[in-house]
C-alpha cells in the first residue's frame, strides 16, 4: 500500500516537467524583482552621489565617491541617533516580551470567564490600526484636560493638571514606549499562551512530584518549551522596534521633533526626505538596512530552517 | 482547597484590573465620539456620555475629503489585494508542492523582504517612482504595498496549502481526473478558507499603512483616510477632539471587524509551528 502510493506520487511529480515551479514563482520573481531590486541597485548608486531636489528634476545625480558616508559617519547626530534608539529597543522589547509572558502565565491561572473577558480585550487592542491608536493617545494626554493625567493626579501619584508630556526628550520617548508596548503586548501575550497551551502537562506534574517549586518548574520546563517561540518573537520585535516610525513621528509630533528625539526611522525620514539631501539619506538608509540585517539573522535562520523541514 | 479558591479569585482580579487598563484607551475613544462638547472640553472627565450625541460622526463624515480619502483606500487596498493574491497563491504552490534548487534562496528573499523597515526604502523608491511618474497617483503605492504584501501572501499560503492532506489530491488523480481537475475539484475548495483569511489580512494590512502613503500622496483629495486621519490633529490647541474620536472609531471599525474574523487563522502566520519543531 505504501509503495503503491509512493509510486503514485512520483507520477504525480512527473506530470509537471521540472520547470513548473519557476512558471508558478516567476510572476512574483518579476514584480518583487522589479520592484525592490532596481531601487535597491539605485540606493547603492544613490549614497555615492550628490543628489537633491535640482538632481531629481534633472534626474541625474554627480558622482562624490563616499562623501555622503563620511559626513554621517562623523555626524553626532547620527551616532547618538543609533545610541538612543539601541537603548529604545532594549527597553521596548523587554517591556513587551516581560509583560507579555506574564500576560500569558496569568491567562493559564484564571477561571474561564477572565480569560476569555481579557483575550477579548487583548485582540480589540491588537486590531487597533497605528494612526487610531496614535490619536488616541494624544487625546489621553493633551496638555489641557488628559484624562491621562487627570487619573494620575487623582491616584495621588502627583500633580499632573496641564502636565506637558511632550515637554522633555525623556517624556516624550517613554510616551511613545508606553504606546508601543501597549500595541505589541497582545500579539506576544496570546502568542506565548498559544504556546504554553502545548506545554505537556504531565511533564509539569512529574516536576512537581520530583519537588520542584512553582518558579523552578518554570525556568526549568516551561522555559525550555517556550524557547523557540520566545526566541522568534523577540527578533521579531527587535527588527520592529528598531525600525519604528508611525508612532514617534506622529506622537512627539512635527512641532517637537528634534536630533534630541529622533529613533532611526524618523531620522532617517527628517535627514533624507524631508531635506530632500536624497544621496545623504541613501547613505542613512544603507547603514540602517545593514544593522537591520545583521539583526535579523538569528531570526532568518530559524525561519528558513522551518520552511525547508515541513 | 479554600486557598486554592482564594488565589483563583486573586488572579481573576488581577485579569479584571488589566483588561480595564488595555482596553481603557479604547473606550475612552469610542466614549468620546459620543459626548457633547461640554464634555469633552470640561477639566473633570465624563465617563459614560448618558445623553450620547451623534454630532460628532456627522462632522467627521463631513470634513473635506473624508469620503474621497476612503475611497482612495479602498481602491489601493483592493487593487493590491486582488493582484497579490493571485501571484501569491501560484508562488505558494510552487513552494509547498515542489522541490527544487532555489527553493531556499526564495524563502530567505520573501521573509528577508518582511524585515526589511519601511523607513530604510523611503528614498529609493520614492526615487525611482518618481522617475517612472509613479508619484502622487494611487498606482504607486498599490505598486509600493506589492512588494510588502506578496511576501506575507506567499508566506501564509504556503502554510494553508501545506495542511492539506496529501491523500486527498492522490485520490482526485485515481478517480481519474486531470492534474489541473484534481487541483480545480479538491484543492481549491479546501484553501478557500486560507484565502479569505489571508486576503483579509492583507486587507488590513494595507488599510492601516501610513508611511507609504504619507509620502507617495501629496494632494488631499488622493491620500488614504489614515493619512488624512493622521492630519485631523492640526495644531493641538484647537483640535476638534469629539469629530477626530468619531474619525478615529470609523477608521477602526471595518479593521477591528476583519481583524476579529481571522485573528485566529492568521495570528501565527510568522511563528506556526515554532513550537513543534
Amino acid at each position: 500500500m505504501i509503495r503503491a502510493r509512493r509510486r503514485r506520487s512520483r507520477t504525480w511529480r512527473r506530470f509537471g516537467s521540472a520547470s513548473v515551479p519557476y512558471l508558478l514563482l516567476l510572476p512574483v520573481v518579476i514584480v518583487i524583482g522589479g520592484l525592490l531590486g532596481y531601487p535597491i541597485y539605485s540606493l547603492v548608486r544613490l549614497s555615492f552621489q550628490q543628489y537633491g531636489l535640482f538632481e531629481l528634476v534633472q534626474h541625474k545625480g554627480r558622482y562624490i565617491g563616499l562623501h555622503n558616508f563620511g559626513s554621517v559617519l562623523h555626524d553626532t547626530v547620527f551616532w547618538h541617533t543609533l545610541f538612543r534608539t539601541i537603548v529604545f529597543t532594549v527597553a521596548n522589547v523587554g517591556l513587551t516580551m516581560v509583560g507579555g509572558t506574564l500576560i500569558a502565565l496569568l491567562l493559564v491561572r484564571v477561571s474561564m470567564w477572565a480569560r476569555i473577558m481579557l483575550t477579548a480585550g487583548l485582540v480589540l487592542v491588537w486590531s487597533m490600526p497605528q494612526v487610531v491608536a496614535v490619536q488616541i493617545w494624544n487625546w489621553m494626554t493633551n496638555y489641557q484636560n488628559g484624562v491621562f493625567s487627570y487619573v494620575l493626579t487623582e491616584l495621588r501619584f502627583g500633580d499632573y493638571f496641564h502636565h506637558d508630556w511632550l515637554g522633555t526628550p525623556f517624556s516624550q520617548l517613554g510616551l511613545v514606549t508606553a504606546l508601543v508596548v501597549w500595541g505589541a503586548l497582545p500579539f506576544v501575550a496570546i502568542t506565548v499562551f498559544a504556546a504554553l497551551s502545548q506545554v505537556p502537562k504531565d511533564l509539569i506534574e512529574a516536576a512537581e512530584i520530583d519537588g520542584a517549586r512553582g518558579v523552578r518548574v518554570f525556568f526549568d520546563v516551561t522555559v525550555p518549551i517556550l524557547k523557540p517561540v520566545l526566541l522568534i518573537l523577540t527578533s521579531l520585535s527587535i527588527l520592529w522596534d528598531f525600525g519604528v516610525f508611525t508612532q514617534p513621528f506622529l506622537l512627539i509630533g512635527q512641532a517637537h521633533l528634534g536630533p534630541s528625539n529622533y529613533l532611526m526611522g524618523v531620522y532617517l525620514y527628517e535627514e533624507g526626505y524631508l531635506k530632500t539631501d536624497f544621496g545623504r539619506g541613501a547613505a542613512i538608509s544603507i547603514l540602517m538596512l545593514v544593522i537591520v540585517g545583521v539583526m535579523s539573522l538569528v531570526y532568518l535562520r530559524r525561519m528558513v530552517r522551518m520552511g525547508e523541514t515541513s | 482547597m479554600s486557598v486554592r479558591v482564594a488565589r483563583r479569585a486573586l488572579w481573576n482580579a488581577v485579569a479584571v484590573v488589566l483588561f480595564l487598563v488595555m482596553v481603557f484607551p479604547v473606550f475612552w475613544m469610542v466614549s468620546t465620539s459620543f459626548k457633547t462638547d461640554d464634555q469633552i472640553y470640561a477639566l473633570k472627565p465624563t465617563w459614560f456620555p448618558l445623553h450620547p450625541t451623534l454630532a460628532h460622526f456627522g462632522n467627521a463624515i463631513h470634513k473635506p475629503f473624508f469620503w474621497a480619502d476612503v475611497k482612495n483606500s479602498l481602491i489601493i487596498v483592493g487593487f493590491t489585494v486582488a493582484v497579490a493574491m493571485v501571484l501569491a497563491f501560484l508562488a505558494a504552490v510552487a513552494l509547498a508542492k515542489y522541490r527544487f534548487t532555489g527553493r531556499k534562496l526564495f524563502i530567505l528573499a520573501i521573509l528577508g523582504i518582511l524585515m526589511l523597515p519601511a523607513a530604510g526604502l523611503i528614498i529609493p523608491l520614492y526615487v525611482v517612482l518618481a522617475r517612472f511618474h509613479q508619484v502622487n497617483v494611487l498606482s504607486g503605492v498599490v505598486i509600493t504595498y506589492l512588494t510588502f504584501v506578496l511576501p506575507f501572501c506567499i508566506w501564509t499560503l504556503r502554510g494553508f496549502i501545506l495542511g492539506i492532506p496529501k491523500d486527498l489530491e492522490e485520490a482526485a488523480m485515481v478517480d481519474g481526473s486531470t492534474r489541473l481537475g484534481a487541483f480545480v475539484k479538491i484543492l481549491l475548495p479546501l484553501v478557500a478558507p486560507g484565502l479569505v483569511a489571508t486576503s483579509v489580512f492583507a486587507f488590513i494590512t494595507c488599510w492601516n499603512e501610513y508611511i507609504w502613503a504619507r509620502t507617495l500622496l501629496n494632494d488631499q483629495s488622493r491620500q488614504t483616510i489614515t493619512v488624512w486621519l493622521s492630519y485631523f490633529l492640526g495644531s493641538s490647541r484647537n483640535t476638534d477632539w469629539g469629530a477626530l474620536m468619531a474619525a478615529s472609531t470609523l477608521t477602526a471599525i471595518p479593521v477591528v471587524f476583519f481583524f476579529l474574523l481571522v485573528q485566529r487563522k492568521i495570528a501565527f502566520g510568522l511563528t506556526s509551528g515554532a513550537v513543534r519543531g
